[in-house]
């Protein structure tokens, strides 16, 4: 009665689940006009920091809202709510990163229509988050001038995963002997082309520029929108 | 560490496809996986075992694939193979690209299914 085992093609992505979900949301976003950010990067490179800094700026001019991810505590939720936009903390309890059906269920009664700005501040991984798309239009990936210029090259799928690299607590660079020139082209070896912004959210040296990249990135995404109908 | 909640994944989308075949048992899984999609192959491979367990696929095996990364060389007008992650640029003319073709799959390719089952084909589509 034993035969051999037969092979039946499947071909199907196993993250399938989550891109649908991903994609849904983005086309929400689109829809709603909202530009929506997602932040990676290791923990305690400075993401919090960067995101109260830039919510605190933009809340003047526009709506602006974030979601925060973390394996516990609502520490960064707490601390964000400071800049008086909304934000949702959703803690993930022991899973590494955030899924497209987390975000989805952490907007819930939100409404997307009254929001310029959203910002997604993912678990402090610079592994797993790279596999799960989130629906946003622009993945940062930060790195702080103490971890170290070769991040990129150690951590390279991260960062091709990402469209922008924003160099953190540049305020410190002096102090660590941060080689700017060498960590540009370690990121541009893993991501040929990408933008990169180097500041401090701490003296606010070089947000003007980003901020101001960060607008206009919200005209082109919603004339790309009013032209795809 | 993600591999288990994607080797959980898998394991379910193949118990899927073999109920939606009349409940076939499934032999192993086929599996692409490319360098760049943030999986790593040993990690998945030990993750599926604990995956399996105790659901219909207890003692199925996993093949990977691994697929290399292929980038679009703007300047030479073509799919090139990138000789490493850290470095992606035109293995012959050096330009460098961010345009991935491949490298980023992590997609169930084929189930092998016990031979036995009568009804697979009527059940397609």
């Amino acid at each position: 009665m034993s035969a051999q085992p037969r092979l039946v093609e499947v071909r199907k992505n196993v993250l399938k689940q989550n891109d649908v979900i991903a994609r849904a949301l983005r086309e929400h976003f689109r829809t709603a006009g909202v530009l929506v950010v997602s932040l990676v990067s290791s923990p305690g490179s400075g993401k919090t920091a960067f995101l109260e800094k830039t919510m605190t700026l933009l809340h003047s001019r526009h709506k602006v809202a974030a979601l925060v991810g973390d394996l516990a505590t609502e520490n960064d939720a707490t601390r964000l709510a400071r800049s008086q936009a909304p934000v949702r903390q959703i803690i993930t309890g022991t899973v590494c990163h955030l899924e497209a059906a987390m975000v989805q269920n952490a907007l819930a009664g939100w409404d997307l229509n009254q929001l310029e700005f959203l910002f997604i501040e993912n678990v402090g991984n610079l592994v797993c988050p790279s596999s799960y798309d989130l629906g946003e239009e622009l993945r940062f990936v930060l790195l702080s001038v103490t971890e170290g210029e070769d991040k990129p090259l150690k951590y390279p799928t991260i960062f091709n995963s990402a469209d922008v690299a924003i160099i953190t607590k540049s305020d410190l660079a002096a102090a660590v002997e941060f080689d700017e020139a060498a960590a540009r082209r370690n990121i541009q070896a893993v991501r040929p082309g990408m933008k990169v912004f180097k500041l401090s959210s701490k003296t606010g040296e070089g947000m003007a520029e980003y901020l101001e990249f960060l607008e206009s990135g919200r005209v082109h995404s919603q004339t790309a929108a009013a032209v795809g109908g | 560490m993600h591999e288990l909640s994607i080797a959980i994944s898998i394991v379910e989308m193949a118990q899927e496809e073999a109920e939606s075949r009349g409940g076939v048992q499934v032999q192993a899984v086929h599996l692409r996986l490319g360098l760049l999609s943030g999986v790593v192959k040993e990690a998945l491979l030990s993750s599926y075992e604990m995956a399996c367990h105790a659901t219909p696929l207890e003692g199925s095996q996993l093949f990977i694939e691994e697929v290399p990364i292929e980038v679009f060389c703007p300047k030479c007008e073509g799919p090139r193979s990138v000789s490493s992650i850290q470095w992606l640029c035109c293995p012959e003319c050096g330009t460098p690209t961010p345009a991935v073709l491949h490298g980023k799959e992590l997609e169930v390719v084929a189930l092998e299914i016990d031979a036995m089952e009568p009804r697979t084909l009527e059940t397609e589509e």
